[in-house]
This record gives structure tokens, C-alpha cells and sequence, in this order.
């Protein structure tokens, strides 16, 4: 939606609520459904973005979720930015769930800032103009001859000046200018700026108040016993046991499993050991990594075609030398530091939900269905997010808690432990490749098959697809953007019994290192370096060549194996290293990325990565290389340990002990340097993250002479 | 259920739980200092970190009956206006991201300091290594300790 070509932009005000005097916001309703949508949020609850209260405060109403990628900080940069209102009198808070007012609520695929770029600066624009035109109504001058600064309104002839505060409720009764003009480039005194995150204080002295930390009155606290194996189901079970623990107070069943609701965790998590329950195993009780990872196999030639081009299969046939390769990514588990929860109030007049979650409306309509009230009845309180990365998109944990809420009579606080966490599902999909790539005579590649298997997450989440492709699934390996004059790409679901979900940089979390890797194997085969041979084949991508040069030169880019120092005189604890590349494109944004690498004593360790980022232009660069490092460390984890195995039917992994992540004595030295040179805005919540692990595997290659073609790297390397 | 008195952040509190009882459970769900986080209940992450007498322990692994008389210090207590100089380094540095970890990484940061006032990268490995951060905002940890040992010059 674009502010600025709206017709029937609506305005309505509320006030009333102490301190909430002017309420802005657009939609595309008319003033009528306008009001009534305000109205069905209550007195003193606003529906726009911006709330200016009487004591001089701006409150930023944001529909987006804050789960640490600092959306909330930029998204108030973008607000008063045009409002001019001094920063230290912002307030964030998450809006509520409202489709009519803000669209279907949805945090994710990096789109934040994209999508409302302009939409929040006419929202700050309008609303200056609004308190603008109250103090001239108020003074009888001409609007003309007042400005904006530093959150009052000045008429410089006469010296007059009133704060927001003190106009607030004067503007609240004004029209909405329609189309607002917003300021120049040259005139951003905030955008593109250095600013420091507005949640970090509430952050770092405890009174930041996440999904887990919401009590309401009369609330019980719940787990949920679940079935041991993916596909299983509860037979009958003895709730007696369960009771007999004190502070116990009700167990029933729900879909997911048996509820143990007692007054507060420790007692829940007692009354849970304690639970009986017989379950039925389901068809899926012995599945394995060995048992998922032949039927992937079994399925590679049937695949969907994703793209053709040229003529492959003879190209293979006539290539100079060729290449074949199998590549396996895991099933990953999100492990937010923060495990998923949700409280839920379930009565006959309404339900209110408060949680983080990165997907509202979806929260709304099971809240809906679950109660069968009306939509408007289930009220969403989106609360601080303890990480997000996709899982918090699911909601499943919103399904048991209102299903626990509804069948107890009672506010519940659905936990789940860390072990129900990583054991829930919802993974990165596993990922079976097969690869044939042909090279000529002069070591340029000439064919490229590339065949996927990985289970479909469109199909997941009930979606359909279109010509059985699920996009998701092939981002960054359909759409190959390496000059290659035969390419054939296929894909196919094999229908795995686990769950699979949106992870942080969907398939090109896999693909591109898939993708990567195997074109270093190519360069490798004709000789070639490994820059200078994607430059070579980057001709249709500018931006990408740009990326990688810039990235390799920051670098100080070596190929091949460097001897860096020699400790004993029989060259024993020599350390020996090398560098590694990646790039691409997803999101909007183009990132390249240099991994320096060496092993000692067979350990794995990763000093350094130069990042180049491509986003378009800066909003905060401070945010950029935040998200760059965090997209970095979350992607070097799942290369170097990430792993969720599948064993009898049920994740064999529960906790940190056996998946681990990394710690900070493994942090690299980080180096971002960011390209914005006008294209449009990109991504960067994700976009950090799918270079590294080819980067860190193509430097591996680089060392040992070893393609590294299934991950984690620690399966093969201590790391 | 048993009663006991423990001391959090300078005050007397009183509650009545089992004697198993962490005392994670204890400040989050009996006495709503909710600051201090769960993360893995098993001593893995340290998102629980609280200062006993002074030190660091695990709130998940802490049970209430073997507090007696230590005082608790949860980040609630660390300071009232954010000018704790861990505090004031991570502000300077904004080393948050979703926030989930950091009450356990400036409680672990802070009693690094009590101990080496101008920690080593080897002693801020060493100490820091056991709390995870899910978001990576580790170098920023490194960068905001050697500046809160600083005073809080860059
Ligand atoms: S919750 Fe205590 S160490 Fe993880
Ligand atoms: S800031 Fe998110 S886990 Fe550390």
C-alpha cells in the first residue's frame, strides 16, 4: 500500500485516554469503518501510528514485530523524520492486530522497511501538517508562515510557539492532508544516520516485557505433553499422578497433547514428569535421517522442472571434464533464545491474546477459530519477541494456548520448555542436491544439472502451488544468476512426516550454499580462481560482481592454501589457511562475503569475514552491520554445528548440549562495508546470512582439496 | 509448602515453595522479577545469570533451599538508572538485539569486572563463552567490556 496515492485516506481522531490527544493514521477505509474499527479497540487504544499525548510524548504505534532486527528503531527514524519531533520523546509499542487498519500483520522475508518506506514518512508528514494547521487556526495566521522544529510549532513574526503536546487535541479535529510533500534527501536529518536503538535501555535493566513475561490476573501456567514421535497421537491417559503434585491444578487434553496447568512453571513441569499418558505411535515411528535420507534419494529424478535452458543434457555428455556431487543440508531448528510461549484468555465475550508473534492477523484468525467468536473479539498484544527467525511466525503455540485456555475456563500461560521447543518441528527443511556440472576446454563451465529435493514449506502451511514448484524452496538455485548457457534445475517434495517452516533466509539458507560451493568445485576443475571466475560469469549481475570485488579487495583475496605460522621444527601445529567466497541476491539485496579459515589441530576456526552488503541506501547503518554480524553468526552456527537429527520418528536433539550454537570466543572479526549506491532499498534481516556457510566450505575446499558437501562442517571437522 | 526468606537486590522476601524450587521460578513467577531469563533450564545458556553473594550462578540450577542467607542480585537490582558502567557501555555500544540474552550477559559482564577490572580477550572468552546470544551480538560484547573497563572512553 502506498501512502501517497490513496484516495479515501481516512482520518479519525479518539481522545479522551489521559495523555492521547491526536491519533493519525491512513487506510484505504472510509471515515465510517474507520471510526468503528477505533472504536472496537477502546478508549484510549489507537489505531494509527502516531499518538501524540498532552504531556509532549509521541507515541509510534508499529504493526511490525521488534525480534532484535531493530524495526521498530528504524521505523520511528522514518515517522519523526517527518513529524520533527525530538527523539528522546519517542515511545515504540507494538500495535494491535487490526487487518483494516494495517493490512494482514506479518513480520518477515526482510520486508519492513520495503514496504513502509513511505508509508510511515506521509504518516509523520501529515501529522506535522496537522499541528501546523492548528496553530495557525489558533494564532489566525496564514499555515504558511509556521514551521516545524524540534516537536513545536513556531510562528517566527510574532515569536509565538506551541509544543505538540499543547495542539494535540486541536489537531486531532483537523482533516488529513492528502498527499503530503516530503522532504528532499538532501533535507533527512535522521534518515541514514548512525541512531541508537530505542529498546536497548528496557533491554539491559530487566523491565522489557517479553511473551514469557506477561502475567494477567487469575492466570494458570501451562505445558503441554506431546507425543514422543512426529505423526503420533494420545491413546488415554491418567491425569491422577499429575494432580497429585501440588500446585497442580487441571489437566485436560487438547490437539497438540495433554495439558498440565498448575500456579506457576516448576509445579506444571512436575505435574508433567509425573503425567501418564499412552500414546499412539502414528505411521512415522521409525523414521531416520537414514530412512528420510534414502527416500530423498529415491526422488531425485522426478522432480518438477524449475528452469531449462539450452540443452543440458548433450552439453553434459560433450562437457571436457565433469563433475558430479551430492550436497545434504539438515533439518534446523530456530532455538530462539527466548523458547516460544503465549498467554491466552479465553472467555465467552472476547479472547485476548498477548504474545510475540511475527504473524498477528494468523494469530487473530486461530484465536477465531478456535473460540468461534468473531475476529474483532480476539484481540492480539504483540509483546518484545526473544528472537524470531520465521518461528515466530507458526503459531502454534498461539493454537495451544487459546486451545488450553478455552478447554481450562481459565488465562493461561502456555510454556514451552526448550526441549518442546527444538522438538516441536517446524525445522529448515532438509535438503537433498544432486549435481552435474560440465566444463570446456578452456575451464569455463558449459552445463549445470542441478536436482532438489526438500520438503515443501508453501505446502506446509496449506498454501498451494503453481505448476508443483514450491518458490520457497528454490530461491537462488532456480533463478542460478551465473552466465551458464545450459542449465537445468528440478525440485521435488518427498513428503517427510516432520514439520518444516520459514527459517531465517528460507532456501537461501541451503541453496546458496549449495549453489556456491558447487561452482567453486567447477572453478576448481578448470583451474580457475574462484573470484575471477564468478566475475567472468557475473556479466548479467553488475551489482553481485561489484559486491565480490569489493568484498575480495577489503579482503585482501588469496586463493589457495596460505602457510600462516610454524610452531614446532617438524612443522607440527603449523597453521595453515585459506579464504573462501559467496555471493548473492535475495531480498532485495546483494551481499558477498570473504571467510578466513584455518584448521588447527583439526579444529575449525573462522578469524575473520569481510562482508560487502548491497542494500540500495542506508537507513541506519548501524542496524545494517548489526544485522550483518547477527545474520553471520547465525548462519556460522548452523555451518559449523546445526544439526537436527531424526531418530525412532521423533528430534534427537533437545537442548544446547547437543545443538549447540556458537559462543563468543568463536566470533569472528566481522568487517561490513556497505554499498549504497541508489538502487532500491533491500533487505537486510536475512540477507547476512547465506554466504557464510559457503564461504567458510569453500575455504575448507581451498585447504584440504575436500569439497565440503554435507553439513555441519563438524560432522567431518572438530569445530 | 516450605517457607523461606531470601534476599533479592538489598530486600527480604518471603515465599512459600517446594525446597526444589530454582530459583529462576522463584523471582519470575513468585516474586514477578521477570528480568532474569529462561533459556534452557540445564545450566547451557546462562540467560538465568544472577550474582550470589557477589558471584555468578545459574538461577535454573539454584535451588531456593540452598540460598540461606546469600543475597540474590537480579539486573533489576544492578542499578535503578541504567548507570551501572556495564550498563552504560552497552548503551554506549547498543549491543542489544531481541534482548532475550542480555540480563544474563551484563550480570556475567559485571561480575567480570568485580574480578578483573581490565579483563583480557582470553578472560572475556573465558567468561563470556557461557552465555549464548542467539542474535550475535558477541562483538559488540567484546567491544562494550573493554570499554566499560575503560570508564567508558572509546
Ligand atoms: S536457563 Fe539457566 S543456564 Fe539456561
Ligand atoms: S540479543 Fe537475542 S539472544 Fe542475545
Amino acid at each position: 500500500m502506498s501512502g501517497q496515492v490513496l484516495s479515501r485516506r481516512g482520518f479519525v481522531a479518539v481522545s479522551g485516554g489521559a495523555g492521547a490527544g491526536l491519533v493519525l493514521g491512513f487506510s484505504l477505509l472510509g471515515c465510517d469503518r474507520r471510526a468503528e474499527a477505533i472504536g472496537a479497540l477502546g478508549p484510549g487504544t489507537l489505531n494509527a501510528w502516531i499518538r501524540v499525548g498532552t504531556d509532549d510524548t509521541v507515541s509510534f504505534l508499529l504493526s511490525e514485530s521488534e525480534m532484535g532486527q531493530g524495526t521498530h528503531t528504524a521505523l520511528a527514524m522514518l515517522l519523526a523524520e517527518e513529524l520533527e519531533v525530538p527523539w528522546d520523546r519517542i515511545r515504540t509499542e507494538h500495535s494491535p492486530a487490526d487487518q483494516d487498519l494495517y493490512g494482514r500483520q506479518s513480520t518477515g522475508g526482510s520486508t519492513s522497511m520495503r514496504s513502509n518506506f513511505e508509508r510511515m514518512r506521509v504518516a509523520g508528514a501529515s501529522a506535522r501538517l496537522m499541528l501546523i494547521e492548528a496553530a495557525a487556526l489558533r494564532w489566525a495566521v496564514p499555515a504558511s508562515e509556521c514551521r516545524v522544529a524540534d516537536g513545536r510549532v513556531e510562528h517566527d513574526d510574532s515569536g509565538r510557539s506551541l509544543s505538540f503536546g499543547e495542539l494535540a487535541d486541536a489537531a486531532a479535529g483537523l482533516e488529513a492532508p492528502e498527499s503530503p510533500p516530503l522532504k528532499e534527501p538532501a533535507e533527512w536529518r535522521l534518515i541514514g544516520k548512525r541512531i541508537r536503538r530505542l529498546d536497548s535501555p528496557s533491554k539491559i535493566d530487566g523491565s522489557a516485557i517479553f511473551g514469557m513475561d506477561v502475567k494477567v490476573p487469575g492466570m494458570l501456567t501451562a505445558l503441554v505433553a506431546r507425543p514422543p514421535v512426529f505423526g503420533g497421537s494420545v491413546r488415554r491417559f491418567d491425569p491422577e499422578p499429575a494432580l497429585a503434585v501440588p500446585g497442580v491444578r487441571q489437566v485436560v487434553e487438547i490437539p497438540s497433547g495433554v495439558v498440565v496447568a498448575a500456579d506457576g512453571f516448576w509445579a506444571a513441569k512436575k505435574g508433567r514428569d509425573a503425567l501418564e499418558v499412552e500414546w499412539n505411535p502414528g505411521d512415522f515411528g521409525d523414521a531416520s535421517d537414514e530412512s528420510i535420507r534414502e527416500r530423498c534419494r529415491s526422488m531425485a529424478d522426478d522432480g518438477a522442472v524449475v528452469r531449462s535452458d539450452g540443452a543440458t543434457t548433450s552439453a553434459l555428455e560433450e562437457a571436457a571434464t565433469r563433475i558430479e556431487a551430492e550436497y545434504e543440508a539438515p533439518f534446523l531448528a530456530h532455538a530462539t533464545m527466548e523458547p516460544v510461549n503465549c498467554v491466552a484468555d479465553v472467555r465467552a465475550d472476547g479472547c485476548d491474546i498477548w504474545t510475540g508473534t511475527q504473524a498477528q492477523t494468523s494469530a487473530q484468525d486461530i484465536g477465531a477459530r478456535i473460540t468461534g467468536l468473531p475476529t474483532e473479539k480476539v484481540r492480539i498484544h504483540t509483546q518484545m519477541l526473544g528472537g524470531g527467525f520465521g518461528r515466530r511466525s507458526r503459531n502454534d503455540f498461539v493454537a495451544d494456548a487459546v486451545e488450553a485456555s478455552k478447554a481450562l475456563g481459565a488465562p493461561v500461560k502456555l510454556m514451552y520448555t526448550r526441549e518442546d521447543d527444538m522438538r516441536a518441528g517446524s525445522y529448515r527443511p532438509v535438503a537433498y542436491n544432486r549435481l552435474v556440472g560440465g566444463v570446456d576446454g578452456r575451464g569455463m563451465p558449459t552445463a549445470w544439472e542441478h536436482r532438489m529435493v526438500s520438503p515443501s514449506i508453501l505446502l506446509n502451511i496449506g498454501a498451494r502451488l503453481q505448476d508443483g514448484v514450491d518458490p520457497t524452496a528454490t530461491e537462488n538455485a532456480g533463478n542460478l544468476g551465473y552466465s551458464i548457457p545450459n542449465i537445468h534445475v528440478t525440485w521435488t517434495d518427498p513428503g517427510l512426516p516432520v514439520s518444516v517452516h520459514f527459517w531465517r533466509a528460507v532456501s537461501n539458507s541451503q541453496n546458496v550454499w549449495v549453489t556456491e560451493c558447487f561452482l567453486d568445485e567447477l572453478a576448481a576443475a578448470g583451474g580457475r580462481d574462484p573470484v575471477d571466475f564468478r566475475l567472468a560469469l557475473l556479466g548479467d549481475h553488475p551489482r553481485r560482481a561489484r559486491a565480490l570485488r569489493l568484498a575480495a579487495e577489503k579482503a585482501g583475496w588469496t586463493s589457495g592454501a596460505v602457510r600462516r605460522t610454524q610452531s614446532g621444527a617438524d612443522g607440527s601445529g603449523a597453521t595453515r589457511s585459506a579464504m573462501g567466497c559467496a555471493v548473492a541476491e535475495c531480498f532485495g539485496s546483494v551481499v558477498a562475503q570473504v571467510a578466513e579459515v584455518e584448521i588447527i589441530d583439526g579444529v575449525v576456526r573462522v578469524p575473520r569475514v569481510v562482508c560487502a552488503i548491497d542494500c540500495g541506501f542506508v537507513i541506519n547503518p548501524d542496524t545494517i552491520e548489526a544485522q550483518m554480524e547477527s545474520g553471520i553468526v547465525y548462519g556460522l552456527s548452523a555451518a559449523l554445528y546445526g544439526k537436527i537429527s531424526i531418530e525412532n520418528g521423533a528430534a534427537a536433539e533437545g537442548n544446547f548440549d547437543r545443538y549447540p550454537i556458537m559462543r563468543l570466543r568463536e566470533m569472528p572479526r566481522v568487517e561490513t562495508h556497505i554499498i549504497a549506491e541508489g538502487d532500491a532499498l533491500g533487505g537486510i534481516g536475512e540477507v547476512g546470512l547465506p554466504c557464510i556457510a559457503p564461504a567458510v566450505c569453500n575455504a575448507l575446499f581451498a585447504l584440504t582439496g575436500e569439497p565440503v558437501r554435507s553439513l555441519p562442517i563438524g560432522d567431518r571437522y572438530r569445530s | 509448602m516450605p517457607k523461606y526468606s531470601i534476599t533479592v537486590n538489598g530486600t527480604i522476601r518471603a515465599v512459600d515453595v517446594p525446597a526444589d524450587t530454582p530459583l529462576l521460578w522463584v523471582l519470575r513467577d513468585e516474586l514477578d522479577l521477570t528480568g532474569t531469563k529462561y533459556g534452557c533450564g540445564t545450566g547451557q545458556c546462562r540467560s538465568c545469570a544472577v550474582h550470589l553473594d557477589g558471584e555468578i550462578a545459574y538461577a535454573c540450577l539454584v535451588t531456593i533451599q540452598s540460598i540461606g542467607d546469600q543475597e540474590v542480585l537480579t539486573i533489576e537490582g544492578l542499578s535503578d538508572d541504567l548507570s551501572h558502567p556495564v550498563q552504560k557501555a552497552w548503551l554506549d555500544v547498543d549491543v542489544p538485539q531481541c534482548g532475550w540474552c542480555q540480563p544474563g550477559q551484563v550480570m556475567t559482564a559485571a561480575a567480570l569486572l568485580e574480578e578483573h577490572p581490565s579483563p583480557t580477550d582470553e578472560q572475556i572468552d573465558e567468561w563470556m563463552s557461557p552465555v549464548l546470544c542467539r542474535c550475535g551480538t558477541y562483538g559488540r560484547i567484546r567491544t562494550a567490556i573493554h570499554r566499560a573497563a575503560r570508564g567508558g572512553d572509546r
